[in-house]
């Protein structure tokens, strides 16, 4: 094992941003869930609303994006 | 820092994922000046030309009874036409134009960014920004254009209670100035991260005993990665189609 410390502590820093990803999966989970059990209920209406489900699974993804930007970030540029 | 380098790239995997996003001149050596031609000016260049050959080359028939390229081309006008329609109005329908251009230089980017050995210029921030810093700039002139200061009522939220007005109005000017970030890094990392992913899968199929996981690996992850090339290009052009319909009707 060779490095310093700022080797291990940029590999352990992208490593706990990773965990943000999980808080993403869980928001989007949450919303396509919803939906889907909004359109098991009318699906009569469940076709006009498809553009709001991806508006709100892009606005939950984009914070799992912005942890994932930071691990590169740490890995690559500091 | 050199040493340091070294040190990650020993202790790293045989294929740098990352090396696949670096500009490149395509021509001899030396610096890279923004009039140099590059490999993203290359694929850019590819983007239009299949854009064009799309567009005017499977329209120029006008068959009533479409062959496969007139009707592919038909259903992408169509699909953003009805989409401008249904989120920003009949009013918004002047600026499909524009609207259409992006989907399109998006889509057609993402996909031939999945090209083997092809380079996506969407996983450049740069573009990216470039792209969301138009939409904003543009949405803000056409707000202010249209509206006055009457425009500024989009961060005063009226059916708040009064005292909780100054509040919303600082959280709705900072969510506000956020977009263009948001919007940009959305692309550019949805991509970065597919392509990387792809990349660190296919590292893994140099080992004998794993590498036919390795290859089902990939073939899930690239399907994805079409779903999610697709997605990300709808998602840009419906939040801009939102961000249009607050500049043309700011009341909430």
């Amino acid at each position: 094992m060779e490095g310093d410390i700022v080797t291990m502590g940029k590999f352990i820093g992208a490593g706990l941003a990773t965990i943000g990803m999980g808080g993403a999966a869980i928001g989007v989970g949450t919303i396509v869930g919803n939906f889907l059990s909004g359109a098991l209920r009318n699906p009569a209406a469940a076709a006009s609303q498809t553009a709001m489900l991806f508006i709100g699974i892009a606005f939950a993804e984009a914070f799992g994006i912005f942890s994932f930007l930071v691990a590169l970030l740490l890995m690559f540029a500091v | 820092m050199a040493a340091e380098a070294e040190a990650v790239k020993a202790a790293g995997p045989a294929i740098d994922p990352m090396k696949q996003f670096t500009v490149e001149r395509l021509f001899g050596e030396g610096a890279i000046h923004w009039y140099t031609p590059t490999n993203a000016t290359l694929w850019m260049g590819i983007t239009i030309l299949a854009i064009i050959a799309l567009m005017v080359l499977g329209t120029r028939r006008r068959a009533i009874v479409p062959n496969a390229t007139q009707s592919v081309a038909e259903l992408a006008y169509g699909f953003v036409y009805q989409m401008v329609k249904d989120v920003v109005g009949k009013d918004g329908l002047k600026y499909f134009p524009y609207i259409m251009t992006l989907f399109t230089f998006i889509v057609f980017t993402n996909f031939l960014g999945l090209l083997p050995t092809s380079f996506s210029v969407t996983s450049q921030i740069a573009v990216t920004v470039t792209l969301a810093l138009m939409v904003f700039i543009s949405v803000t002139v056409i707000g202010f254009y249209l509206h006055g200061l009457k425009f500024l009522g989009l961060f005063w939220v009226k059916q708040a209670p009064l005292a909780l007005r100054p509040v919303l109005a600082v959280i709705e000017v900072i969510s506000y100035f956020v977009r263009p970030v948001s919007h940009s890094i959305r692309l550019a990392g949805n991509v970065m991260a597919g392509h990387a992913v792809i990349k660190v899968f296919a590292s893994f199929a140099a080992s004998i005993l794993i590498a036919p996981f390795a290859i089902i690996g990939i073939i899930g992850i690239f399907g994805l990665d079409v779903l999610v090339s697709f997605i990300q290009a709808y998602v840009f052009t419906i939040l801009t189609c939102v961000y249009l319909k607050d500049a043309l009707h700011p009341s909430h």
